[in-house]
């Protein structure tokens, strides 16, 4: 089991020995310690290895994560598993902005807070936020689920595509074309298997969750809306 | 970009450390402003006597100025750390002293004013800058600091934060402001002069007129968010400690962590992990649209 102390490794060394590694490798287990909040820590990887970290991290940790499990044993900065492909990452405080933003699948989970932009742009991710997420998350979102225990803050969902977004606790406030959803069987059988996914099976109730979505009026068009193009 | 720092110490026996610490969290701060430095030190100080932070275009010219001060005022005692000098003045004195430097002394820049603040800033790596000035040696209660990279105005000494806002207080900015120039405008109607065409000059300003008018510093804070239009994290120091403000949008970088014996602030987590202790601190990002104030 590789161990790589970053006080005395450069980033830099640990990050290429990572993108080296091959598909069936068998140092699958990383262990990673004083990250003191570096950037870029363990982002790129594209093999089937888990990567633990213990302490927080800076900003687009695990980004473009492919195939690999990555876990940070403390907070993350701006972007975490930004743009994540497949794959786990797994954050056990809080993130900063814009986690997941843009990512195309895999799952992200976050056990504290999330701060703005959760999910900014996600196209196919499925994010969980065991705590809240901040203002702006989930805009414009294309594919995916948000998933949020706590609250959600102003203008969740603005401009949104066909992301699904289910928040337990309170909205401060939709954004353009957001909308609540009816919470059908299907939507809580799709969050039990998220929740068994993201190793919270048992752990929480998904009837307890609203569903928000698109009203689908701003992105397609509209005939009586014609006169403004 | 830009990088902010503060620190504010709950544990007296950590006093002696202040300098050496925001020392260290300021030089990780470096990649988001390699441009010029600057940093307010809370130390010692009592009513009785007025502190001044001086600054002048070489250390000679202000040893000069510090021998006429001293023949013009009595009392006066003077601590030199290289271009900036921190002059002690007889309460009692301190406007005819403020007046008589614009009149005697106009080759001087007054940097900052009040009891306990000493002001000190230049171009050039925020390590070097740190150590012209011996931030490492300095003690006290808390300290804020700043990292420059320019986006609004050019890399000169006047560029550099903090920026007074008032006796014993002052501002450092990460963001941009967008209606800086309409602001100062309205400004020097009220009386302001301005030094550069930085905007968080006008920003220093908008909260020291605010306050001018009545509003305590919070509430001065506050009008900022109707009233100064741009993206920004705003530090304040205050003679008892500091605050904290985010605009609405928060696209500008903050970090807290606090823990029993201090409290501390960075753009980034990095700065913060220079600190004692940190594993164990709470964490957090600060919201948006929220003032934040630790005071003693």
């Amino acid at each position: 089991m590789p161990e790589v102390d970053l006080a005395t490794t450069p980033l830099r060394e640990l990050n290429a020995a990572l993108h080296r590694l091959k598909p069936d490798t068998n140092e699958r287990h990383w262990v990673v310690d004083n990250p003191a909040g570096k950037h870029a820590v363990a982002a790129g990887l594209d093999a089937p290895v888990t990567v633990e970290i213990n302490g927080s991290v800076g900003y687009y940790c695990a980004g473009m994560n492919k195939l690999a499990t990555v876990v940070v044993h403390g907070s993350a900065g701006t972007g975490v598993a930004e743009n994540m492909m497949s794959g786990f990452v797994h954050v056990t405080g809080d993130a900063s902005q814009s986690a997941g933003a843009t990512g195309r699948g895999g799952l992200l989970r976050i056990d504290g807070n999330a701060a703005s932009r959760c999910g900014i742009s996600m196209k196919g991710i499925d994010i969980v936020v065991r705590g809240s997420v901040g203002h702006m998350s989930a805009f414009m979102a294309q594919a995916g689920s948000l998933v949020v225990f706590g609250d959600a803050g102003d203008a969740l969902g603005d401009s949104i595509y066909e992301a699904r977004l289910f928040v337990r606790g309170a909205v401060a406030s939709l954004g353009a074309d957001c909308i609540e959803k009816p919470m059908k069987d299907e939507h809580k059988a799709a969050l039990h298997a998220l929740f068994a996914q993201a190793g919270l099976d048992g752990s929480i109730d998904p009837s307890e969750f609203r569903r928000y979505g698109s009203a689908r009026k701003l992105y397609n068009f509209h005939v009586d809306h014609a006169g403004a193009y | 970009m830009c990088g902010i720092v503060g620190l504010f110490l709950k544990d007296p026996a950590l006093e002696p450390e202040l300098g050496r610490l925001t020392a260290a969290m300021l030089a990780t701060m470096s990649d988001r402003g390699p441009d010029s430095a600057g940093f307010a030190v809370y130390g010692s100080g009592g009513s009785d006597t007025a502190k001044f932070t001086l600054r002048g275009k070489s250390a000679a010219l202000v040893a000069a100025a510090v021998e006429r001060i001293k023949a013009a005022f009595k009392g006066v005692t003077a601590i030199h750390h290289d271009t900036h000098v921190v002059v002690g003045i007889p309460a009692g004195e301190a406007d005819g002293f403020v007046a008589w430097l614009a009149e005697e002394a106009p080759e001087i820049d007054l940097v900052g004013r009040g009891h306990r603040m000493e002001l000190y800033k230049e171009v050039g790596a925020p390590a070097k800058v740190a150590e012209r000035f011996g931030l490492a040696a300095m003690g006290g209660t808390h300290a804020i600091g700043h990292t420059r990279m320019a986006t609004e105005s050019a890399v000169t000494t006047d560029g550099a934060h903090p920026y007074s806002t008032g006796t014993d207080q002052c501002l450092v900015h990460n963001g941009s402001l967008s209606n800086h120039n309409n602001l100062r405008r309205i400004l020097r109607r009220e009386g302001f002069d301005f030094e550069t065409e930085n905007d968080t000059e006008v920003a220093a300003a908008y909260l020291s007129w605010k306050m001018r008018e009545g509003m305590s510093l919070g509430e001065a804070l506050k009008g900022s968010l109707s009233d100064v239009d741009g993206f920004y994290t705003f530090v304040v120091g205050t003679e008892n400690g500091f605050g904290v403000l985010r605009d609405g949008i928060a696209c500008k970088p903050a970090v807290m962590a606090e823990t029993d014996r201090y409290v501390a602030f960075g753009s980034e987590y990095r700065a913060l992990a220079v600190l004692p202790d940190i594993g164990k601190a709470r964490v957090w990002e600060p919201e948006p649209s929220t003032v934040y104030f630790w005071e003693r």
